[in-house]
């Protein structure tokens, strides 16, 4: 047991919450993240779901990586990664179809999710099932960490609501307040995107360029 | 001015290293450099310095800027008593000087807040770096509240200078560095973050009363010549060509109205030599001939069948060609990309103003996407001079 949470895996496990966030640092999957940031409730779903694709696509990859031939593996990962997005599409038609009309074609664009493919390239095809299942989940919830924050204050600036809920009084529009309609536009999600990386560079000097 | 110089002489040591107001050194310095040339020179390296520098350049802009505030004031209280007096069915009894000190108290809080929100992140980030004083924001701060509606809040204003301060200046490493005019770009957060404050029919003239001055009024609406004819059914329906299109008192942008007032400003800019004719001559040029070709073209909107000179009256064209296009820094900075850069600006603010009915004026989108350009065209221009030049090289052989 406490193999399996040994130092490593935890480090394979929290990097990517941090150090090695897969948005912020690695700068990937950023189109999703301007396309689903707007309301709060769509982008924790979309985070859930990326979180999901990518625990089980690597555990899968990681268990049949002896066996995939090396000219074709980018198929064998596309197969596994689609079959699991439909999965989690269907799932979302069925239990929650008003979030999964909001996300519209970004769930079935999870599959060319640079993430996705990146973590199955780079870790998957290279260690086993349970590092494998961790640094998805990591990968995952690192990515879902950044569309939270996001989406918080694009929700909160842009519509004065936070998961639907009125957060800003109606006292204050009274007073002559307006939301800030820019926020709901994609372009104010990369300037907050920019925002989280000026923040957490300026705070780790290591991720700083020379 | 002596006294001034031997009163900051005398308490200079307080502000250097060690001095007890250390602190404020920044703020210091940019005082003191801004009533005073500065008498230190570079170190390293070969230098050729002008006469003047960037503080007294900003100064002769902003000097040339105020015919156009100064009625752009005027403008506000003209528009306020007018359309006031009309809404009510009441005579007008407003003087010059009662419309005059109007236009001051609507304009003036404007001119404050964006000033003292540029300045302050200025001298927090000069503060924080290390550096001097940027000077920019001298420039930034008039313009800002003279290419907005007078109805815009200060609010509203205060959070759009400090996006564009800090995301179009700051983070590109300060002033002469950024790629976007940082004017337009507050101008552009606010129309897309505020669109029911920056565009519509009931932003441009003023219905409040200030201080006991005019009257506060519900539900004035007056639109722009430019809205109007962008929501005109038929396509003779623009407004008709008058010469207060060229004075300037229609409803409008605080300073854009008045023509001949930029135009004054644009003789200051142009015999001290601080902006490029070449710029400002294309822009005109390249507005009026699409505008031009619009108006031969048969496309049936009140937008395309506008004279080509009244498309160059109306609106921000003016301001723009003579203000913004100009900007040393974020323009062509090539004798012929001028030429280029100010005739695709004028070409492409026509071409917003005639075929998109969403947005009635392009000038800011045009000079803002030809910022995004303006080394594009300077890298093409550079290139093709080397070559011409190595092939005639290459023919004497």
């Amino acid at each position: 047991m406490s193999q399996l949470f040994s130092k490593k895996n935890k480090e394979v496990f929290a990097t990517p919450l941090g150090l090695n966030n897969p948005v912020t640092v690695q700068v990937l999957g950023i189109c999703s993240a301007l396309a689903v940031t707007a309301k709060l409730e769509p982008a924790i779903v979309m985070g859930l779901s990326v979180t999901i694709i990518t625990g089980f696509s690597n555990v899968i990859i990681s268990l049949i990586r002896r066996t995939i031939p090396n000219r074709i593996r980018i198929i064998v990962q596309l197969v596994v990664v689609a079959a699991l997005v439909t999965i989690v599409s269907e799932i979302l038609k069925a239990f929650a179809y008003d979030v999964s009309v909001q996300l519209s074609v970004y769930i079935g664009l999870i599959i060319t999710n640079c993430i996705l493919m990146g973590r199955l390239e780079a870790f998957a095809m290279s260690n086993g099932p349970w590092e494998s299942f961790l640094d998805g989940l990591g990968n995952g919830l690192g990515y879902a960490k950044i569309l939270v924050i996001v989406a918080f204050f694009r929700e909160l600036l842009g519509s004065g609501t936070l998961l639907g809920f009125r957060i800003i009084p109606q006292s204050v529009y009274d007073a002559g307040y307006i939301n800030n309609g820019l926020m709901v536009m994609p372009p104010m999600a990369l300037v907050i995107v920019a925002c989280i990386i000026w923040w957490q560079r300026s705070r780790h000097k290591e991720l700083q360029d020379k | 001015m002596k006294g001034l110089r031997n009163y900051l002489n005398k308490i200079k040591p307080n502000f250097e290293k060690g001095g007890r107001l250390h602190a404020l050194h920044s703020f210091f310095d940019g005082m003191e450099t801004f009533m005073f040339v500065p008498h230190t020179t570079s170190r390293t390296g070969t230098n050729i310095h002008d006469a003047i520098d960037s503080k007294r350049i900003m100064i002769l802009v902003v000097i040339a800027l105020l015919p156009a505030l100064l009625f752009g004031m005027y403008n506000v209280g003209y528009q306020h008593f007018t359309h006031v007096a009309a809404f009510t069915q009441t005579p007008m009894t407003a003087g010059f000087w009662e419309m005059f000190f109007y236009g001051l108290l609507a304009v003036l809080p404007k001119i404050i807040v964006s000033y003292v929100v540029g300045l302050g992140i200025e001298f927090a980030v000069a503060q924080w770096k290390g550096e001097e004083i940027h000077e920019g924001i001298l420039v930034t701060g008039i313009l800002i509240p003279m290419i907005v509606p007078v109805d815009c809040p200060l609010w509203m204003l205060a959070i759009a200078t400090a996006f564009s301060v800090i995301f179009a200046k700051e983070v590109f490493g300060g002033t002469g560095m950024n790629v976007f005019n940082v004017a337009l770009v507050t101008r552009a957060f606010l129309f897309f973050a505020y669109p029911t404050k920056m565009s519509g029919e009931s932003v441009w003239v003023s219905g409040d009363s200030i201080f006991g001055l005019g009257q506060t009024v519900d539900g004035m609406t007056a639109a722009t010549s430019l809205g109007i004819a962008s929501t005109a059914k038929a396509a003779d329906a623009f407004p008709p060509f008058s010469w207060d299109m060229v004075t300037g008192l229609i409803p409008g942008s605080i300073g854009e109205t008045s023509v001949i007032a930029i135009l004054i400003g644009a003789v200051i800019l142009l015999w001290t030599g601080v902006a490029s004719w070449k710029t400002m001559l294309s822009v005109f040029v390249g507005g009026a001939v699409v505008a031009g070709l619009f108006n031969v073209s048969g496309i049936d909107t009140a937008m395309a069948h506008m004279p080509w000179y009244e498309h160059l009256c109306l609106g921000g064209f003016c301001f723009g060609a003579v203000f913004m296009a100009t900007d040393p820094v974020t323009s062509a900075r090539t004798e012929t990309g001028k030429y280029i850069y100010g005739f695709l600006i004028g070409a492409m603010a026509i071409i917003i103003r005639v075929l998109n009915p969403g947005y009635p004026e392009g000038m800011m989108l045009a000079i803002l996407l030809m910022n995004v350009f303006a080394p594009l065209i300077d890298y093409c221009v550079v290139q093709g001079n080397i070559s011409r030049r190595m092939k005639r090289v290459s023919t004497q052989k």
